[in-house]
């Protein structure tokens, strides 16, 4: 394939996997944003997504539009009142000191993990993809014509992945309005500004608290069903993201979601990238050396606010 | 007819380490008064403020709201009874708006009733006359600002007791005039609290003085008989 093709090729594979990277990331920019938790077990919440999709489309007869959509309902709902079951007893009861609930999500990462082993078992199991169009996608050449399109073999992409980017999309827009537009929204931005003076409003933090890890791992959840027909279920796929989303909110600054979606693009289409031309190592590697000139050169993350 | 009392305390005490901040006080805040609390700085008197409205736990001693026992009660839920407090600068929000500011402070009375929001919202703010500025982020108003808003903040839960922890330090004197019409006018409804270094303004406002020193009560009465207690005057003046 010539190298323009190629490029547009490994863009929208890139596209795909910062779409799922950005649902994923924002969700730890969240939870950490408005608790101040370090939550280890966020790749957990992002596999358990992955893998009640896999239930529960396998116990759900039907087509597969509505074996999908009931998962893509169901497990982030379910995986968010888990979630919130966690901090109400856990996290809650070790008043969310940074430090210790720190060794606290690591004890859940194992719990999880370990369980899905013990009842789902180390196969890696797909999910079928509602709908799975091949697309073939034209490109541009200037040839003795002037200009004219071509299909070229083997660019294109599944109406499925387009549907991820969409989906994506729309779900940062909901979030947006959430935080920007309504009372509930206000109130988490509120607790995230000073979660002290907020209870001097009558607003109950610690419900609060519940209600955004709980939102925190819906969305980490959300993303590995949306991911779930590319990629596959399997109880260890929880540590990529995990990682990826920790380079995405240090790089983007730990609570700001605009910076947390454009580090998720960054990243999330560098490593597309990187890994179609060169290899997903190579791709790894460059974003841990970004991170860390990010870490040296500029603590707060590129749209984190300066330490008071 | 004998005053109701709305909130008292019964050798309320907190110690912090060996120190005791806060001795063995019993107050009694009757209701639709203005108290005033002074006292020479470290008298105790935030510390004390801190433990009526649940910031800070008791050492010993009750705290009783409207005739319940609120002693170990967490601070949300004493703000759902009606207690409402403003703590210095430090209780808005400088990056939200005005209108944002405010609209935290009602949203918890009105509960489901979505709609009444904005009106309820704007109608505080003209109250306290920062009508014009509801889009405004709060950390950039001017200071006088601030503290009206911080009121706006307070007076926006429709409180029964309202506390205000040095209110007009940093304002103007036209400034501490509204405020002084602004509390009278609030009155008429509201229990408040005032904890007030500015003399001038607690004589023309309290209904009675609390005196604070080293963490004990050292005085109580009208603002006549405070302003001729002597051991108020060697207080204030290290005597």
């Amino acid at each position: 394939m010539e190298f323009g093709p190629h490029l547009m090729l490994a863009m929208l594979e890139g596209l795909v996997q910062a779409s799922v990277l950005t649902l994923t990331a924002l969700g730890l920019s969240l939870v950490f944003g408005v608790m101040r938790v370090v939550n280890v077990a966020h790749g957990e919440f992002y596999m358990l997504g992955a893998v009640l999709a896999w239930w529960i489309t396998s116990l759900l007869g039907g087509s597969a539009l509505i074996e999908f959509t009931a998962a893509l309902i169901l497990a982030p709902l379910l995986v968010g009142l888990l979630a919130g079951l966690a901090d109400w007893l856990i996290l809650r009861r070790v008043d969310y000191d940074p430090e210790r609930t720190i060794v606290a999500t690591i004890g859940l990462l194992y719990i999880i993990q370990q369980v899905t082993l013990m009842t789902y078992g180390p196969d890696a199991r797909p999910v079928a993809p509602p709908f799975n169009t091949r697309l073939a996608l034209p490109w541009f050449e200037f040839g003795e014509n002037g200009f004219a399109l071509y299909w070229p073999w083997g660019l294109s992409t599944t109406s499925y992945k387009l549907f991820v980017i969409l989906a994506a999309i729309l779900t940062l827009i909901g979030v947006w309005l959430l935080m920007a537009k309504t009372k509930i929204g206000l109130i988490l931005r509120a607790t995230q500004l000073d979660s002290e003076t907020a209870q001097a409003f009558g607003i109950p933090v610690e419900r609060i608290y519940a209600l955004v890890f709980g939102m925190g791992a819906a969305l980490a959840a959300l993303g590995a069903v949306l991911v779930v027909p590319i990629q596959q279920a399997h109880y260890l796929m929880g540590a990529d993201p995990l990682l990826l989303s920790f380079i995405v909110v240090i790089i983007g600054g730990l609570g700001s979601l605009r910076g947390t979606v454009v580090a998720a693009i960054l990243i999330g289409m560098s490593d597309g990238i990187i890994s179609v031309f060169f290899t997903p190592t190579l791709a790894k590697m460059l974003a841990t050396l970004l991170v860390a000139m990010v870490l040296v050169y500029r603590p707060q993350g590129l749209f984190g606010a300066k330490p008071a | 007819m004998a005053a109701v009392n709305l909130l008292s305390t019964r050798g309320l005490s907190r110690n912090f380490g060996g120190m005791k901040a806060v001795q063995n006080v019993d107050l009694d805040l009757q209701q639709g008064k203005i108290r005033a609390l002074i006292g020479p700085n470290g008298a105790g008197k935030t510390t004390l403020v801190s433990m009526l409205c649940g910031r800070i736990p008791a050492s010993s001693g009750t705290v009783t709201f409207l005739g319940q026992d609120v002693t170990d009660m967490p601070a949300h839920k004493r703000i759902s009874m009606g207690m409402a407090y403003t703590f210095q600068i430090t209780s808005i929000f400088d990056d939200l708006t005005v209108f944002e500011n405010v609209a935290l402070a009602v949203q918890h009375r009105l509960g489901r009733a979505a709609k009444q929001l904005k009106p309820e919202v704007l109608a505080t703010l003209e109250r306290v006359g920062l009508e014009t500025r509801s889009d405004q982020v709060a950390g950039d108003l001017a200071y006088g600002h601030q503290r009206l808003l911080e009121i706006a903040m307070g007076l926006g839960q429709e409180p029964k007791l309202l506390i205000l922890d040095e209110p007009t330090q940093g304002l103007s004197d036209g400034e501490i005039d509204e405020f002084i019409a602004l509390i009278r006018e609030v009155s008429a409804n509201t229990t408040v609290l005032l904890i007030e270094h500015n003399i001038s303004v607690v004589m023309a406002l309290a209904d009675a003085i609390t005196v604070l020193n080293f963490g004990e009560i050292i005085a109580e009465g009208t603002p006549e008989e405070i302003h001729a207690n002597p051991a108020v005057q060697a207080a204030y003046l290290g005597g």
